[in-house]
């Protein structure tokens, strides 16, 4: 039977065993996300299917048994998949395998370029536009406005066409034609958080607009940003697996997913693992960007406006 | 309410004006003109002078930026380079009926199912109805219309007759009816999935509200208030969807018509892309801008109309 003074003696036991718990567990708002995050399943199935397709793309030449265009034997070509080449042998007697192998990282790179650039534009002009408002604010809404009344990937499409194929070109057509969805998005995050107490407070103390842009109000717009990444760059791969299926995105012999497609359907009515194989690549990637990004946006708990 | 729309309309014209500007900037700052670079061709000065004449190019850029517009404002948009005696209107008239119709039937589509599948999801939350269309939601959603349509083209046009013998479905044409059925479907996945989700959780919003709760509580049947109360407001905001809908389709149709080799507007749009023949990107662009354009004028004043807040509040920003 346990006395009083036992319990009080277990009571301070246990209470010693939480004070020691409690400040393991922190509770920060990237600690808390991850946890939700890997409690979803399909954000789970996304993010290693991310990271699957990351380690593919950056060890692309030891994962490729063949380069990106090199050609096997001329006499192989349009050979269905076989044990010797798991996805085939394509018009030009290329491993197919392979090509998806680089194609992956074209794809990638074109994804996470495009949004450095969007980055990079997006986030001071909507920054600026949301911390001042007034005349800059309303000059920004006004180029938004235009930019919204022409859908991306026509813009895209008359920007490549300009500029010419290529990748560099797809990075900065989408580059430069994203960037308004980040401004917009950045800007309303600041004219939101720009009455709170706490900017006001850091006024009082004497901190500059620089500071506290940069110090207060673009930590607090880091997790729309980061969501809205997420589901800006399988936008871009979208777009550049688009462009290249038409014949305008990344030049031939360099391998490109929809370019692969694009290619594959001259030959439609004899073969089709040509097309097979980089559409549920395509698909693939885009599910897993998608699961990420709703994943995300779940976890971090973020109101997007679309 | 008349301001309103006053000031809807007169923003709707520098917007275009925008669009035009930046097309025909962004087209004539592209290197590759016949006559370039220099002696690129053995053509005679004055030849080439001539030309150059003929299609209006030896006047600076904003005078003929200036007269192009003049020419379309009366629906003259002049003539293609690449497809040379044609003028880009016969074109038009000949392709832009089949997209509108290629476009419209799509539209049907999704509309039709995704309200449909949207209001079922929301009604059955969280059960097995809701799981199904919520995956076929996010497939659709995420996946390019382009990459649908080639497996519906694989999967119906070539391995179906392989497999069973049944040859319905063929590899690309717009002859017949059964020919507008695959086009259609990869088409309309993209509008159909975004409008499911987003009716759904409109939906999810307007039943968790007081005054369902209240409809609920007094004791009225379940489709009731489902159809008298909850629909009626949750498909108010799924009205502003109808813009982007508009352009998920009008691009989508570019590549669509690539893979089922239908004749409209997009293919061609997509080989002047190669060809450089400028007139027909411009009317191209122009058409499908101020397409957009009056598609958001009008959803913006039949918002205004039917959701009182929009119009005092001063525009759909």
């Amino acid at each position: 039977m346990a006395t009083p003074q036992d319990r009080q003696v277990s009571q301070a036991e246990l209470l010693a065993e939480a004070a020691e718990v409690i400040p393991l567990r922190q509770a920060s708002l990237w600690g808390d996300a991850w946890r939700r995050l890997l409690k979803n399943k399909l954000a789970v199935f996304g993010l290693a299917t991310v990271i699957l397709l990351c380690s593919i793309a950056l060890f692309a030449p030891l994962i490729a048994p063949y380069g990106e265009a090199e050609v096997v034997h001329f006499q192989l070509a349009l050979e269905t998949p076989s044990w010797y080449f798991p996805m085939g042998i394509d018009q030009n007697g290329r491993d197919m395998f392979s090509r998806m192998v680089y194609g992956a990282r074209v794809s990638l790179l074109v994804g996470v370029v495009a949004q450095i650039i969007v980055l990079g534009i997006g986030v001071p002009v909507g920054a600026i536009a949301g911390f001042y408002s007034g005349r800059v604010d309303n000059a920004l809404m006004r180029v938004v406005d235009v930019f919204y009344a022409i859908p991306q990937l026509l813009l895209v499409l008359l920007l490549v066409n300009m500029l010419g194929p290529g990748m560099k070109n797809i990075f900065i057509a989408i580059g430069v034609t994203g960037w308004v969805t980040m401004a917009r998005l950045v800007r309303g995050v600041m004219l939101a958080n720009r009455e709170q107490e706490y900017i006001k407070a850091s006024r009082v103390a004497g901190g500059g607009s620089g500071y506290i842009i940069i110090r207060h109000m673009l930590p607090n717009s880091l997790t729309p940003i980061v969501v809205a990444l997420t589901f800006g760059i399988p936008q871009a791969i979208f777009i550049e697996a688009s462009l290249s299926f038409v014949g305008v995105g990344i030049r031939p012999p360099q391998p490109s997913w929809g370019q692969m497609v694009g290619t594959g359907q001259q030959y439609i009515q004899s073969v089709q693992h040509m097309m097979i194989f980089p559409c549920l690549a395509i698909a693939l990637t885009m599910l897993a960007f998608t699961f990420l990004g709703d994943g995300l946006r779940d976890a971090l708990d973020v109101k997007m406006n679309e | 309410m008349v301001n309103f729309i006053i000031r809807r309309i007169l923003w709707f014209i520098p917007t275009i004006l925008a669009v035009a500007m930046v097309t025909f900037i962004v087209m004539n700052l592209t290197p590759g003109s016949p006559f370039q670079p220099e002696g690129a061709n053995n053509l005679r000065q004055d030849v080439i002078e001539q030309i150059e004449r003929h299609y209006g190019l030896d006047k600076p850029l904003p005078v003929r930026f200036v007269i192009y517009l003049g020419k379309a404002v009366r629906g003259d948009f002049g003539e293609s380079y690449a497809r040379r005696s044609q003028r880009v209107n016969d074109i038009l008239r000949r392709t832009v009926p089949v997209s509108l119709h290629l476009g419209a039937m799509a539209l049907a589509a999704a509309t039709i199912g995704g309200l449909a599948l949207g209001i079922l999801a929301a009604v059955n939350q969280n059960g097995p109805l809701d799981y199904i269309s919520a995956s076929f939601a996010i497939l659709f959603y995420s996946v390019p219309s382009f990459v649908l349509g080639i497996m519906l083209l694989i999967f119906f046009a070539i391995w179906m007759p392989e497999w069973t013998g049944w040859r319905f479905f063929r590899v690309g044409g717009w002859e017949s009816p059964r020919d507008w059925l695959l086009p259609t479907i990869a088409l309309g996945a993209g509008p159909f999935a975004q409008l499911a989700r987003y009716t759904r959780s409109s939906m999810i919003d307007v039943i968790r509200s007081d005054y369902v709760r209240t409809a609920r509580a007094k004791g009225l049947a379940e489709q009731k208030v489902i159809v008298k109360h909850v629909l009626r407001n949750a498909l108010i905001p799924v009205i502003t969807l109808i813009g982007p809908l508009f352009a998920a389709l009008g691009t989508g149709s570019f590549f669509v018509e690539k893979v089922f080799r239908v004749p409209g507007v997009g293919q061609f749009f997509v080989t002047s892309m190669s060809t450089k023949d400028h007139p027909m990107i411009m009317a191209v662009v122009l058409l499908y801008g101020t397409f957009l354009a009056v598609m958001n004028l009008v959803v913006d004043i039949a918002y205004g109309i039917i959701d009182p807040r929009i119009r005092l509040s001063g525009g759909g920003e």
